[in-house]
């Protein structure tokens, strides 16, 4: 793996183009830029997407923003169609249709719809057949592409549109999906959840150790959505730093079963912070709905310590 | 030198799976096509083919993998039935539309419900408008010729579309008989290398498969697609001369047997053209001039081949192993009819439903159904444009 | 470049149209702007700026271009205008503007 400086980072070629129909401020493409950025110059790479908003406006007939070769087949199976692309590089190298010298990467994304939900039998498939290829889950939890429906990663109390706030709905009625603690089930070698931290490195040494560790790799990325979530486009940044503050998304990594926190905050911040800067919460601000907060806290506890009893083992 | 030998359909599918030797094969079992990924699995395990194996975990990644592992550049397979066909539905469609020109042994089985492990054409019709290529064998010699025709087609210039090679479920696929194989090297041959001008993993030349277009590109691709199937037929034709070089086996888009002078024809696809065809040398025998259309390719449809076929003929049977559920007949039923129509053969024609889910199909019904086409035509007899055969 | 987009527009027949629809390249988007989206314009101050790059990651639109370790003009015909470059630079040094500027 390699030492890590943004300036070295940030002068490597784009590997994703400009000219993507993304909202202004998404967090998805700033993922992949961020994913895509841990190849090593010279190896080359295969893309594949789920349908989702980042296929949809990063393949728009003719334009794509792929720099490297780039395949979208459906919602339900970009696990399974990856694989399919891995397999056939076994095949090709194996019978000298690859030069020797040309190394393919396998990278895959698919937005929580996509990876949590329709896809998640695809994702298993590929995870526990070891695919050398990493599944990269961007989670913005909810279905934004068809515009913000709740998914198994939507957490709880959200408001979307399929879990609208109403005199008698709080938003939705149950915790989100631990979608890489299930993968990390699968004894895969490398499971990683990470975030947008200012100078990158989080996720740089994640994804690079994901690409370059042999067989199937997952990383989930939270990736906040400015529409879905409400929130000023610009502030995408402390949005990221309040969800790791606050240990609602901690930065931990699975290596080849060991569970490590990669980031542990000082002084863990009420779970509050994170909620208020938030549209999607606004309602658990009301008088009368402090103990929805509350068990917000405890839900954030619960699952905090459990990571910190898997991290000490 | 053709080999003389014994083997079901399932074997002598993976018999010229063995000898084209594809480079990637994911397949999730089924019944009746099961044996088939066994077979390969066996061969790969035993070092006879070098084939990538992908064992998914489900029919609907199967052709999810398939359509990755053609498109980055390999020849690719996958075999299924029933169920497993109609999980894969999206992705045939998807298949197709990306011009991805993989092969598909399936093994025809009906659709639940009921669930039943046993043979009609629900499966293969069911998906007649997702763009493949579907070719339908009588036995086991059809379709392990048909399958080694199955690339040349799929991946000429004109076509680049999937291919399905279709067989009946136990009654072909499972029934051994007798069978005359190709040599390896003629095989490998016929069929070449796969040499694709652009795929995923060409270094330094990327591509992009599979976009979101807006309405103004799309109906131009579905109409490209649909141009591509349209030329498919004078490819099939061609390679079916081709192989007749080297096996002795002449292919068309159908077989026609004893219908140069035939008032009366029924036309049939799959394993019961069989059948058939004994009924109608015993009516030839006493003088009936009968005949019987066996249907091979019914995607591309040839339907102004058939009506050409048919016109010189008093009354047609339009056979079906498929219900259509639209309260008018078959699938066969209506493309025929419709094929009839728009060539202006005005002939009798009756459509009949037989052989649901493995309901046998015997002589006896086809003497009766060259009976009833007579009774039409002589007496006037006023005949059900719908019928079942063999129903209690 | 194998497939020339610049010959493909929603007038094209469709024999014209790439097969399968597949596009035989990569990169091809930077070909179409963004930048008129944007409804707030960021402004670079280059004699404030202190290189430190924070800014070049956050961007979902890959419109601050880095060379020899330095970073340029903003990439105008894509900046969407989204204020997140702003909001992390610790100099000062991005303006964030009212209107497409």
């Amino acid at each position: 793996m390699s030492d890590y400086s943004l300036k070295t980072m940030m002068n490597k070629p784009e590997r994703l183009a400009p000219g993507h129909r993304m909202c202004a401020g998404c967090g998805a493409t700033i993922a992949v830029r961020a994913v895509l950025r841990a190849l090593h110059e010279g190896d080359r790479a295969v893309i594949g997407n789920a349908t989702g908003c980042l296929e949809v406006s990063s393949f728009m007939y003719p334009y794509t923003a792929w720099e490297d070769s780039y395949i979208h087949n459906a919602f339900e199976n970009a696990g399974a169609t990856l694989s399919g692309v891995e397999t056939a590089y076994k095949a090709l190298k194996k019978r000298g249709k690859i030069p020797e010298d040309e190394t393919f990467k396998f990278i895959t994304f698919g937005g929580d719809g996509g990876t949590y939900d329709i896809g998640f039998q695809s994702l298993s498939g590929a995870m526990e057949r070891g695919h050398d290829m990493v599944y990269v889950c961007y989670d913005n939890g909810a279905y934004m592409n068809t515009g913000i429906q709740r998914s198994s990663a939507t957490p709880m109390y959200a408001d979307t549109t399929t879990t609208p706030v109403g005199k008698k709905s709080n938003g939705k009625m149950q915790n989100r999906k631990d979608l890489a603690s299930i993968i990390a089930d699968h004894d895969v070698p490398y499971v990683a959840q990470t975030t947008f931290t200012p100078d990158f490195k989080d996720i740089h040494m994640k994804a690079e150790k994901a690409i370059y560790t042999e067989g199937a790799c997952f990383l989930n990325v939270m990736t906040p959505c400015p529409r879905g979530w409400r929130y000023d486009t610009a502030d995408i940044m402390k949005i990221c730093k309040l969800a790791v503050e606050t240990c609602y998304w901690p930065l931990f990594e699975v290596d080849h079963g060991k569970w490590t926190l990669t980031y542990e905050p000082k002084k863990k911040l009420p779970i509050e912070d994170f909620l208020r800067a938030q549209g999607r919460f606004k309602h658990l601000f009301k008088k009368g709905n402090e103990d929805l907060i509350e068990q917000f806290q405890a839900e954030v506890d619960r699952r905090w310590e459990e990571l910190q009893y898997k991290c000490a083992r | 030198m053709a080999i003389k030998e014994r083997m079901s359909g399932n074997e002598a599918v993976s018999f010229a799976i063995r000898q084209v030797n594809p480079d990637v094969m994911p397949a999730f079992p089924i019944t009746p096509s099961t044996e088939i990924p066994q077979m390969v699995s066996t061969y790969i395990s035993n070092g006879e083919i070098d084939t990538e194996f992908i064992p998914v975990e489900s029919e609907h990644s199967s052709m999810s993998a398939a359509i990755g592992a053609e498109a980055a550049g390999a020849r690719t397979l996958t075999a299924t039935s029933s169920a497993g066909l109609a999980l894969m539905w999206e992705e045939l469609l998807l298949a197709a539309s990306n011009r991805l020109p993989l092969v598909m042994t399936l093994v025809n089985r009906t659709l639940s419900g009921p669930i039943n492990i046993n043979c009609d054409h629900s499966d293969g019709m069911g998906a007649r408008d997702t763009g493949w290529i579907q070719i339908y064998a009588e036995n086991n010699q059809e379709a392990y010729d048909n399958f080694i025709q199955a690339y040349p087609i799929a991946e000429d210039a004109r076509v680049h579309l999937p291919v399905m090679i279709c067989q009946d479920g136990f009654i072909t696929s499972h029934a051994v008989e007798n069978i005359e194989l190709l040599e390896d090297k003629p095989v490998k041959d016929f069929v070449g290398e796969y040499e694709p001008e652009e795929y995923l993993l060409n270094p330094g030349k990327p591509i992009a498969v599979g976009p979101y277009s807006v309405s103004n590109y799309a109906m131009e691709a579905k109409k490209n697609q649909e141009e591509a199937l349209e030329n498919s037929k004078e490819v099939i034709l061609e390679v079916a001369k081709k192989f007749a070089e080297i096996s002795g086996r002449e292919y068309g888009l159908f077989e026609e047997y004893k219908t140069a002078d035939a008032d009366y024809i029924m036309l049939i696809m799959g394993s019961a053209a069989g059948t058939a065809k004994e009924a109608v040398d015993h009516l030839r025998s006493k003088g009936k001039k009968v005949g019987i259309l066996k249907l091979r390719v019914f995607r591309p449809f040839p339907a102004e081949e058939i009506a050409q076929a048919l016109k010189g003929c008093k009354a047609v049977a339009i056979m079906d192993r498929c219900e259509s559920y639209n309260g008018n007949g078959g699938p066969l039923g209506s493309e025929v009819t419709q094929g009839l129509y728009r060539s202006k053969v005005m002939i009798e024609a009756v459509n009949y439903i037989y052989g649901l889910a493995g309901r046998d199909f015997t002589v006896n019904e086809v003497y009766d159904i060259f009976a009833e086409l007579e009774d039409i035509v002589v007496n006037g007899k006023k005949v059900e444009q719908h019928k079942y055969i063999g129903l209690r | 470049m194998r497939t020339d987009i610049t010959k493909i527009n929603e007038k094209t027949p469709h024999e014209d149209l790439t097969e399968g629809l597949m596009i035989f390249a990569g990169g091809t988007s930077k070909l179409f702007k963004t930048g008129e989206w944007r409804t707030n314009t960021p402004v670079f101050h280059a004699d404030k700026c202190k290189q430190c790059l924070l800014c070049a990651p956050v961007c979902p639109d890959c419109s601050i271009p880095v060379k020899d370790g330095l970073r340029g003009e903003f990439d105008m015909d894509h900046c969407k205008g989204c204020g997140i470059c702003a909001n992390v630079c610790p100099f000062g040094a991005i303006e964030m503007k009212e209107g497409n500027i």
